[in-house]
């Protein structure tokens, strides 16, 4: 039921400019791709594994071949087809066989011609099926085992993060999460990893404030989950991160190992992590296009923005680039219920009525967005030390959170900012999201904001503050925006940034078959 | 403060009352035996009387206590040690000033988080125009050229930019706390620039909530800042330390 009594014309509007702002950039997108959509499409060809003999440690196969296939003819045509014609030319069983007859020396890619070129194309279109078909089954799973256990008993659903940095660790983490309410384990990926150019292999033990993402960790977790999830009579979701410069590859990975959820941004990598702006949209666009395959539910970054500007002068920030998220979500075929769409409350406490402007943001965020899954984020700007004071700034975070019908709340903690949750840090954080939605979880029943105060005032506000940035980003042009310091005043040209080497121009014959596949899927 | 008293108890609601609150879990299952053995623990921990004034389970293995007690320790205050502000704090404006006269052009300042760091809390507290605590971020200062190098900066990279911009200062910001990561980071970079540029590198600044000022040394750096740490005071003190540098060339 809308409250805010927000214009719909002004609503059109704003999508009207995200759509046009966002225009060139898809363009830019379809137009390039990178060594990260390449190596993904590898995996979902079947390759796996790492050359462990390498003197860097372990390099993943599927970026030896990756670098040697652009060494010897160039990624403008795509990897698939070099590869598979020199499988069929050295008579390989398998791309990991071809992987490594390439590190030994073995191998001379070129591009095929004529016959050998149709024979390529089907061989790798036909193995690239087999990999979106397992990404398929993995939805199907999800789906039947949501209708046997169930979703969760209310919303918003509880997610709960865990980051020990061990693997084995974090089952025993998770699992006593979910025992204790949570909807959704959130694994935090080790410090840094978003900056590595590959998916680091097997098992892991030692993260930094954080645990790898690698494909074994995901079925470990996934597994220990279906374990729990019988056990608690519900579905717990996973949840991982495809930022960084492996966005691609982590989605290919989170499809077939059925994670529930991803951390996906369209500029996140740019903004906070200086990731180079046409890596990231190409990379961003392939990797939603994945989730859409997957079922995944993607959760968007706008947290961050927050973080680095004040949370009431860039609210509106928040908004442009949630409705320029829709925007690429919806281009890349994800349908309004799998756009976690992020916000967060993060407004400094000392400011007058910083509660009622934060139920004004979040209130204008479940208007503007109504059929997608919320993610609420908790403070953690202004989490001083003082954990007293932070339990009960969360305490009114959780409120905040059922007032406006979010649909994921992140617990927050009140040792944010100090160490990594302890044991009962978690416990009593989850005892006041018990206690706020048992006291109050239904109070949005009665919740009716007056039609000319100050909360409908403000989300008016911010929504027109919304349209006319996006208004100047148009004219502008989103690079430029982004490359001026707009989004969480950071500056980031469209010609720097990390990994900008790793993105290619497609020639006419370019060949992916996993794009044309997921391009086919439609929206 | 200085003919204030020598020793000091915690304060409950009486002078010398000694007590403290704290909070802990322990592995064990939840009843009269955890109960017991938080009230040991607090007893080992100095308080006493011990209060264990509510326990709980965390599941079927733990259980989480509340305990208030009074500790019998006393706080020595000649035994302190802390490191005092050792350089007056300065407005924008006065930094500025001052800048302009001792040193006639900009100072450069070059930042960021160096290791795996992805933080860059800390230091976009202190550089962005935004700040922190009501104070303006170093880039506000109109005598102050800020390069602000972001998350993840490699060691020779930042020795690199250091050289390119001609920084006078560098200031590296650590969150990151595993495994020493903090400590072990810093050490390299500073390191490093003594390597790379000896008794012509720029001055060391580092910051960070679980850095301990007294650190300096064993860190290889000019200074320390911890939690709570204003742009003011960061602005205050390079303004103190070009104008010891200054001094000494002089």
């Amino acid at each position: 039921m809308a409250l805010l009594d927000l214009d719909p014309s002004v609503v059109a509007t704003a999508r009207a400019l995200a759509a046009r702002a966002a225009e060139p950039v898809v363009s830019l997108a379809k137009a390039h791709t990178t060594v990260a959509v390449e190596r993904a499409t590898l995996r979902l060809a079947g390759i796996t594994g790492a050359d462990s003999t390498h003197r860097a440690g372990d390099v993943p196969w599927v970026n030896r071949v990756i670098d040697t296939v652009r060494e010897q003819c160039g990624l403008e045509h795509g990897v698939v087809l070099p590869a598979f014609h020199a499988l069929r030319e050295h008579d390989l069983g398998s791309l990991t066989e071809l992987a490594e007859a390439t590190a030994a020396g073995q191998i001379q890619f070129r591009m095929p011609a004529g016959k050998d070129l149709t024979a390529a194309r089907k061989a790798s279109t036909s193995a690239v099926a087999k990999g979106l078909k397992s990404v398929d089954r993995n939805r199907a799973q999800r789906d039947k085992l949501v209708a046997k256990l169930g979703d969760p008993a209310q919303r918003p659903w509880i997610y709960l993060i865990v980051a020990t940095g061990d693997i084995d660790e974090d089952v025993v983490q998770a699992q006593n999460a979910a025992r204790a309410g949570a909807d959704i384990i959130a694994v935090i990926r080790s410090t840094g990893q978003s900056l590595l150019d590959y998916v680091p292999e097997g098992a892991t033990h030692h993260g930094f404030a954080g645990t790898y993402a690698t494909q074994e960790n995901f079925r470990i977790m996934r597994a220990a989950l279906d374990d729990v999830s019988k056990e608690v009579g519900r579905y717990v979701r996973l949840t991982n991160y495809a930022s960084g410069l492996c966005m691609p590859e982590i989605a290919v990975l989170a499809g077939l190992q059925r994670l529930d959820m991803m951390l996906n941004d369209s500029m996140y990598g740019i903004l906070f992590r200086d990731i180079n702006p046409i890596r990231t949209f190409v990379d961003q666009r392939f990797s939603r296009q994945v989730h859409a395959r997957a079922g995944i539910i993607i959760n968007t970054g706008e947290d961050n923005y927050l973080t680095t500007a004040d949370a009431v002068d860039a609210a509106h920030t928040v908004t442009v680039s949630q409705l320029l998220n829709e925007h690429f979500a919806h281009e890349a075929g994800l349908p309004d219920h799998l756009l976690g769409l992020g916000h967060a409350f993060e407004i400094n406490p000392k400011v007058p009525d910083s509660f009622r402007l934060e139920l004004a943001h979040a209130l204008l965020a479940r208007e503007l967005f109504p059929d997608a899954p919320l993610k609420w984020m908790p403070p953690t700007k202004h989490m001083t030390g003082d954990v007293f004071d932070g339990y009960l700034l969360d305490g009114f975070f959780n409120l905040a959170g059922v007032l406006t019908g979010q649909s994921i709340l992140l617990v927050g903690m009140m040792t944010e900012a100090v160490v990594t949750p302890f044991l009962s840090d978690r416990d009593l954080a989850l005892k006041n999201v018990r206690y706020v939605l048992n006291a109050a979880g239904s109070l949005a029943e009665d919740f009716r904001p007056a039609p000319d105060g100050l909360i409908v005032k403000r989300a008016h506000q911010v929504l027109g503050e919304a349209v006319d940035l996006l208004e100047r980003i148009v004219d502008d042009g989103l690079l430029n925006a982004i490359a001026d310091g707009t989004f969480g005043l950071m500056k980031r040209p469209a010609d720097k940034g990390k990994g900008a080497d790793g993105v290619v121009e497609k020639a006419p014959g370019y060949f992916n078959p996993a794009s044309e596949m997921l391009e086919a899927q439609g929206v | 403060m200085s003919d204030a008293k020598r020793y000091v108890r915690p304060y409950g609601d009486t002078t010398g009352d000694g007590m403290i609150q704290t909070s802990f879990t322990l592995p064990i299952p939840f009843g009269p035996k955890a109960d017991g053995a938080a009230l040991q623990l607090a007893n080992k921990m100095g308080m006493d009387p011990a209060m264990v004034v509510h326990s709980n389970p965390i599941g079927d293995d733990f259980t989480f206590f509340v305990v208030y007690g009074s500790v019998k320790h006393l706080v020595d205050l000649d035994e302190v040690k802390v490191v005092e502000r050792e350089y007056p704090l300065l407005t924008p404006a006065e930094v500025n000033s001052v800048l302009k006269k001792v040193l006639r052009r900009k100072l450069v300042v070059v930042g960021g988080c160096i290791g795996t760091d992805a933080h860059t809390v800390g230091i976009d507290a202190i550089l962005n125009i935004k700040g922190f605590a009501g104070e303006k971020g170093l880039e506000y200062y109109r005598e102050l050229k800020v390069v602000n190098l972001g998350a993840q900066v490699s060691v020779p990279e930042l020795v690199r930019s250091a050289r390119a911009e001609k920084a006078d200062a560098v200031l590296i910001s650590q969150v990151v706390t595993q495994r020493d990561a903090h400590i072990l980071n810093t050490q390299e970079m500073s390191a490093a620039f003594r390597e790379a540029m000896g008794d012509r590198r720029p001055l060391l600044v580092a910051g960070g909530p679980r850095f301990d000022p007294l650190m300096a040394g064993e860190l290889g750096v000019d200074r320390v800042f911890s939690r709570g740490t204003t742009p003011g005071e960061v602005a205050s003190y390079l303004v103190h330390a070009m104008q010891a540098k200054k001094g000494v060339a002089a």
